[in-house]
């Protein structure tokens, strides 16, 4: 019980005793945890990071990160996810914060407030499987609105399923969960907004634009940003949905790596998974790092606790 | 408040547009889902539903997906919760390194845990045993910034350390009061963590599917394969089920603040 015991405050020689081994001991607490992260988590994060600086039989090299990094290939699979994630990211960004701002201005606590927020924490972990489901049965052969478009709309891109299929079918239905998760994560944002701040700007004559533009925005951006970067790693990371929909391409870079690391055909190449995992985590941290970095910002007039 | 009519026309766009794209979907669910099988659209019918109980893959893989978010759970509770707790009372120095590390998954996406992982799985599926052990070891690892969160709040809450000293004047043990005296208190945060984990588990695919180990979501792609209607009809039944789940918690900016990370 370090809290209690009376440590003398001596030289460090007489701290050999046994209450200096007492309060090593409670290292000792968190081995258990140590050893169990350290297997599930230390160890697959040391194994694709060291793994990116050896070739497929364990030597030391970076002939594979150089030969991913100018590979064709992989160059447009990168592009196509980063400009996905983009995408996807403003998108589901703009439109989240709108709703956002509804659920803000409205009755909170009502039924329309909870029930907004209940389907967006369910929809907000909706990727995969069910994601590509509902798409299918909406946009699909034989969905819902591709038949209201064979009848009414033949010469329409929604008559023939095939879009959903190309990038920006993959866009749409990545923004499904993009808009739901922006709601969960800024919301509280739009609920920290001061009441007074409105308030000072009516008093001083100001009109709801200009007070939109000259305090509202400015004061969101750093947490608008933040969460968009969010919802970019979100969609960056994005495995389950494109891999259901389509399910042997290679124009993403997740997709790639599955594919290098599971190949049926005897093609394996966990060398190359690694690497293209390496700079999957390059991209992630850099996006992450500069999420907690605009936090920071933000806590400093958005009170909480 | 009185709104004025420009706002209200703004709300109401807002609302209806974001609305139209995340419930059409949902209604084409349903709608697919009661289909007649074939073509042309001449009446419901609810065999899709009905075959849902006929899946032969269907309920194991449930009862996989159940175990193995059983096996999460018992982890979050018999260690991650006894450390986070054991650090915050005895090992103040190790508060900031226990929290990076609990904040890493954050930075790994699912699919680079997958690659990392794949040779020790193949190890121990080979050489041991293939259980859900494995697969719940890497789940509980992925669900560790949403469970670190909800616990640290739980934790700053509560002046445990007043509570600890009380309790070991009072004669008890260090495990009595983990177990019986802290974990008590931060039952909420517990329970947080706890249906964030289920909810996780239920949902995952990546993993599973890499590693082909079929729960549930790798049996509903599956089940797609051969029979479009059913799958569909076995996703809106576990989307609802979900939606109700979270209808009955009591939601407090939950997830808002599970997902911050402007401690680092």
């Amino acid at each position: 019980m370090t809290q209690l015991e009376y440590r003398e405050p001596g030289p460090a020689i007489s701290r050999t005793g046994s209450f200096y081994w007492r309060g090593k001991l409670a290292y000792l607490g968190v081995l258990p945890f140590l050893a169990f992260s350290g297997l599930f988590l230390l160890y697959p994060t040391w194994n694709v990071i060291s793994g990116a600086f050896e070739d497929n039989y364990g030597v030391r090299s970076t002939a594979m990160l150089r030969e991913i990094f100018y590979s064709p290939i992989a160059r447009t699979a990168f592009g196509n996810s980063l400009e996905l994630s983009f995408k996807t990211a403003l998108v589901g960004a703009v439109f989240g914060a709108l709703f956002a701002w509804t659920l803000a201005t409205g009755k909170p606590g009502g039924n329309f407030y909870k029930i907004s927020v209940a389907l967006s924490s369910a929809l907000a972990q909706f990727g995969g499987v069910m994601l590509v489901f509902a798409f299918l049965a909406t946009f699909g052969f034989n969905g819902l609105i591709l038949t209201l478009a064979t009848k009414y709309l033949p010469n329409s891109f929604l008559a023939d399923a095939g879009w959903l299929y190309s990038m920006n079918g993959l866009a749409v239905l990545y923004t499904f969960f993009q808009i739901p998760l922006m709601v969960l994560v800024f919301l509280p944002t739009l609920e920290n907004l001061k009441p007074q701040w409105r308030e000072a700007s009516d008093a001083l004559g100001g009109k709801a634009y200009e007070y939109w533009l000259r305090v509202g925005i400015p004061i969101l951006i750093p947490s608008f940003t933040g969460a968009a970067l969010l919802l970019f790693v979100n969609s960056f990371s994005a495995y389950a949905t494109a891999n259901i929909l389509i399910n042997l391409g290679d124009y993403l870079t997740p997709l790639q790596i599955a594919i290098a690391l599971t190949s049926e055909t005897g093609g394996s190449n966990p060398a190359e998974a690694k690497t293209l995992s390496f700079y999957m985590v390059v991209v992630v941290v850099i996006s992450m790092s500069a999420y907690a970095l605009l936090r920071k910002k933000v806590s400093k007039w958005e009170q909480k606790r | 408040m009185k709104q004025s009519f420009g706002l209200r026309l703004w709300r109401w766009s807002i609302i209806s547009v974001v609305a139209l794209y995340l419930l059409v979907p949902l209604y084409a669910m349903y709608d697919f889902s009661t289909k007649p099988y074939g073509f042309g659209d001449q009446g419901r019918t609810f065999r899709a539903w009905q075959m849902i109980p006929t899946q032969q893959d269907l309920f194991p893989a449930i009862t996989r997906s159940l175990i193995t978010a059983a096996i999460v759970m018992a982890i979050i509770l018999f260690l991650v919760v006894p450390t986070a707790i054991w650090v915050h009372l005895k090992l103040p120095v190790l508060r900031r390194p226990f929290e990076l590390l609990c904040l890493l998954p954050l930075a790994i996406p699912a699919i680079v845990i997958v690659v990392g992982i794949a040779p020790l799985y193949r190890w121990i599926s080979i050489n041991l045993y293939e259980s859900p052990i494995t697969l719940a070891g890497v789940y509980s690892m992925l669900i560790l910034p949403y469970t670190y969160r909800s616990l640290s709040a739980a934790l700053d809450a509560v002046d445990i350390h007043t509570l600890a000293e009380a309790a070991t004047t009072l004669g008890s043990g260090i495990a009595r009061i983990i177990f019986k005296i802290v974990m008590p208190t931060i039952k909420t945060g517990i329970i947080n963590g706890s249906f964030i984990a289920i909810a996780l588990v239920l949902g995952e695919y990546t993993i599973s599917n890499i590693l082909n180990f079929k729960t549930f979501q790798v049996v509903i792609a599956q089940i797609g394969r051969s029979d479009g209607n059913v799958a569909v009809a076995v996703s809106l039944a576990s989307l609802l089920f979900v939606i109700l789940l979270l209808l009955i918690i009591p939601t407090k900016k939950r997830q808002g603040s599970v997902l911050d990370v402007d401690t680092i």
